[in-house]
């Protein structure tokens, strides 16, 4: 048995002869990095179904200020998006929406800053930016509440809306939005507006929890103890692709 | 235990490199956003805003998956295995975007 043993160092590692990491990348790093093209792929879905709904149905043709919310055709986002909390009945296109994909932002920056204070074993540093990346999901979480909450319960005047019931047309004031009426446009924007940003808040909330997890780990000293902060760059891995999502939910769902 | 936090403690400018990355991203990233905004209320709605909007998306998706995700610096094996699947992903978002200009022919024009 003991004739076995190889003394680290003696014999010069080759590629076949294990213990050596594939793409020079740990085990976990390397697994979180596959979770999350697979993840990838599970938005990507939602947002392949997103354009192919849109594309299949009548575009909004005439200018912006003549716009109004029908069923008939898909609605503009930024006549959608426009209600900012304690500024009740005033006008703000897209500024809430900017605020919240700022907070996210904000939030990947202090994420890696944790990241880096760990390489340093810098635990002071990693508790502290943990905490700003803790109340940057918080505070995201908050708005996206109330985003929901506005959207739901809809404007103050709703929409008028020609609507098939008991097998005839009727003319239906609508307010807010759920899975089967919507005041903004057709169902189907609703649905996509729940599903796509319901998905992603999912992973906001479940990323919270990860960071709570690690820094509950840091402050304890857990990871002084391992002598490695490697798990802050693996569930910094997961905030960052969250953050990534809402760049392209915020272009594609709020933007175009 | 502490002779490995003293050890790491010992340089107080480790890592600022490193730093001064991160808020330059921090700042692209930002600027990018800001212009999204005033490109949203300026430029007329058609498809050179739209390309513009997804030039600037595929830009900010470099930044935060290269520096922030640090797959900029990682090996080229695990960059492609990443970036090749991408690639497809695009195709099939295209794809499907043309498929749904059909149905959209077939029904309304």
């Amino acid at each position: 048995m003991a004739a076995n043993v190889t003394t680290p160092g003696a014999i010069e590692p080759k590629m076949w002869m294990g213990g050596i990491e594939p793409m020079k990348a740990s085990y976990g790093k390397l697994m979180m990095w596959f979770f999350l093209i697979s993840d990838t792929f599970t938005f990507s879905a939602l947002l392949v179904a997103y354009g192919t709904a849109r594309f299949s149905f009548p575009a909004f043709a005439g200018k912006a200020a003549d716009f109004s919310f029908s069923n008939m055709y898909w609605p503009i986002p930024e006549k959608v998006y426009e209600a900012v909390p304690f500024l009740h009945g005033i006008s703000l296109p897209l500024v809430f929406v900017g605020i919240m994909t700022f907070i996210l932002i904000a939030s990947s920056v202090t994420m890696v800053l944790a990241v880096e204070a760990g390489h340093r074993m810098d635990r002071a540093n990693v508790e502290k930016y943990m905490l700003w990346t803790i109340l940057g999901g918080f505070t995201f979480l908050g708005c996206q509440a109330w985003e929901w909450a506005h959207f739901i319960h809809g404007t103050d005047a709703g929409s008028v809306m020609k609507v098939i019931e008991n097998g005839a047309w009727a003319e239906k004031t609508i307010f807010g939005a759920n899975l089967t009426e919507n005041q903004y446009g057709p169902p189907a924007f609703a649905d996509f507006f729940f599903f796509i940003t319901g998905f992603h808040g999912t992973h906001v909330f479940s990323g919270v929890i990860l960071n709570i997890l690690i820094f509950f780990r840091s402050a304890t000293g857990f990871y002084d103890k391992r002598g490695s902060y490697e798990m802050v760059e693996k569930v910094g891995l997961y905030w960052h692709f969250v953050d990534l999502v809402w760049v392209f939910v915020f272009t594609f769902f709020y933007l175009v | 235990m502490s002779e490995v936090h003293h050890v790491h403690n010992q340089d107080p400018n480790a890592g600022a490199e490193q730093r001064k990355a991160i808020w330059k991203t921090f700042w692209i990233l930002l600027v990018l956003t800001a212009l999204e905004f005033i490109i949203a209320f300026t430029v007329p709605p058609g498809t050179l805003k739209v390309s513009v909007f997804i030039v600037m998306t595929i830009v900010k998706a470099f930044y935060i998956v290269g520096e922030f995700m640090h797959l900029k610096h990682e090996t080229k094996s695990l960059i492609w295995s990443i970036l090749v699947p991408i690639i497809f992903v695009a195709w099939l978002i295209l794809a499907l975007m043309l498929e749904g200009n059909a149905i959209f022919e077939a029904i309304f024009d």
